[in-house]
């Protein structure tokens, strides 16, 4: 099959989605190639509260109704997309799936979004779901009474660290700096829980236990000695990564791997831009997410009367 | 009443899930929260319903008194991560996970034991 759009989209999260609804709404045959879930990110929130005119909301349903906005437009949706090769130069931009389809369009929308970091060291499979965690809203109940240790020094460490004093006895931070990248009030509010205790300056190097999680292992960095913390759980919160592997020595991308774009979200590769999450920013969030899928879209729109 | 918000079809009570998985060879039961980490397993079933025509995928609240059968079977002992999602094969449990799974680690379940 081989089926050519004005606009292919790649990754359906917030700023994909809402490339769709505008593209598919300014009349261009859009087509939306996704692996994984629909909504991205977006879907990981409990609670959305600062989308501007929705009181309040979750993810989920927030991506649901932008699906269906975007298919009421005509916008093709299609999921579970594995995408074995991209070739994006020239005036028609090609994918080509693993399952041996094709699809063809003149322009390329990339939103691929990112992901969680983890932290890759020995055990930490092993142990999701029956102690590691990456999310204290969902799993912190499992833990009550419970000593636990939380990854990380950004502001989703601390605050879910805070959290967590509501069910564990005791909750650990390990940070491999000396000093936090949180928000000032939200290392306040950390500071003086006593239920909190610090490890600075080191890093996880093993999570062991028989059957469900009981140590976790820590080099303390400036010296190299390393340490067990008896734990029952660890909750792991160290960022994202931007799912731009496929791309690189295709698309500019920056030294944390994002793509390089500029104020109307062209990349290096006229015809190609890029939204969301996988672009060089600081501040990531659904709206951004969602403004810079716009102005990829009016972008696109731009580029095709000009072709 | 239902409390999760998916397409997925949800399972309200012990017998219903006893009665689904006396009459189906091959059923998928996710139980969870609307929460970040059941949501994209929800997800993966709604893509998998449409293509696995021999497994019957259903959801259960995970704050319906009535999923003690599934927090407290021996298979689910020491999971401590939502959800908890459950393969049923001729009425037994073949498989049980703890956390989020991705479509991959889904399928290689579904393939393992319900192919």
């Amino acid at each position: 099959m081989n089926d050519t759009y004005d606009v292919m989209i790649i990754g359906a999260g917030a700023a994909g989605l809402t490339a769709g609804i505008y593209a598919s709404r300014a009349r261009l045959s859009t087509l939306i190639l996704n692996d994984g879930a629909i909504g991205g990110q977006m879907v990981l929130t409990n609670e959305v509260a600062n989308y501007p005119g929705v009181e309040t909301t979750n993810g989920y349903v927030l991506a649901n109704t932008m699906k269906k906005q975007a298919k009421s437009f005509g916008c093709k949706i299609k999921s579970n997309a594995k995408i074995a090769r991209y070739h994006l130069e020239g005036d028609v931009k090609s994918v080509e799936l693993e399952d041996g389809r094709t699809f063809s369009a003149k322009t390329v929308i990339l939103t691929p979004g990112g992901r969680p970091r983890s932290l890759g060291i020995p055990g930490e499979d092993t142990f999701k779901g029956t102690g590691i965690s990456y999310c204290a809203t969902c799993d912190g109940d499992f833990f009550r009474d419970k000593e636990i240790a939380v990854i990380g020094g950004g502001n989703s460490a601390l605050e879910e660290a805070v959290t967590l004093t509501n069910f564990a006895s005791k909750v650990t931070i390990v940070h491999q700096f000396d000093h936090f990248q949180a928000f000032e009030h939200a290392v306040e509010e950390a500071r003086k829980n006593l239920k909190i205790e610090f490890v600075m300056e080191s890093e996880p190097r093993e999570f062991s236990g028989n059957g469900s999680l009981q140590s976790l292992t820590v080099e303390h960095l400036p010296t190299g000695e390393k340490k067990n913390i008896a734990v029952d759980g660890t909750f792991i919160f160290i960022g994202y990564l931007p799912n731009t592997e496929p791309f690189k020595g295709l698309v500019e991308l920056n030294e944390r791997n994002e793509f390089v774009v500029d104020g109307e979200m062209k990349t290096s590769i006229p015809g190609v831009f890029a939204a969301g999450d996988c672009i060089n920013k600081r501040y990531r969030q659904i709206t951004t997410a969602t403004a810079e899928g716009t102005v990829a879209a009016l972008s696109a729109s731009e580029y095709l009367r000009q072709m | 009443m239902k409390m999760l918000q998916t397409e997925i079809q949800e399972i309200e009570s012990a017998d219903e899930l006893q009665k689904i998985i006396s009459e189906n060879d091959n059923v998928m039961v996710c139980c969870g929260r609307m929460g970040p980490m059941c949501i994209p397993v929800y997800d993966a079933m709604e893509e998998l319903e449409e293509e696995r025509e021999n497994v019957k995928f259903y959801s259960m609240a995970f704050d319906n008194p009535e999923a003690h059968v599934i927090r407290n079977a021996p298979e689910a002992q020491g999971f401590m991560g939502l959800p908890f999602t459950m393969y049923y094969k001729n009425g037994k449990v073949a498989n049980a996970t703890s956390s989020i799974q991705s479509m991959d680690q889904i399928t290689s379940v579904l393939d393992e034991h319900f192919n």
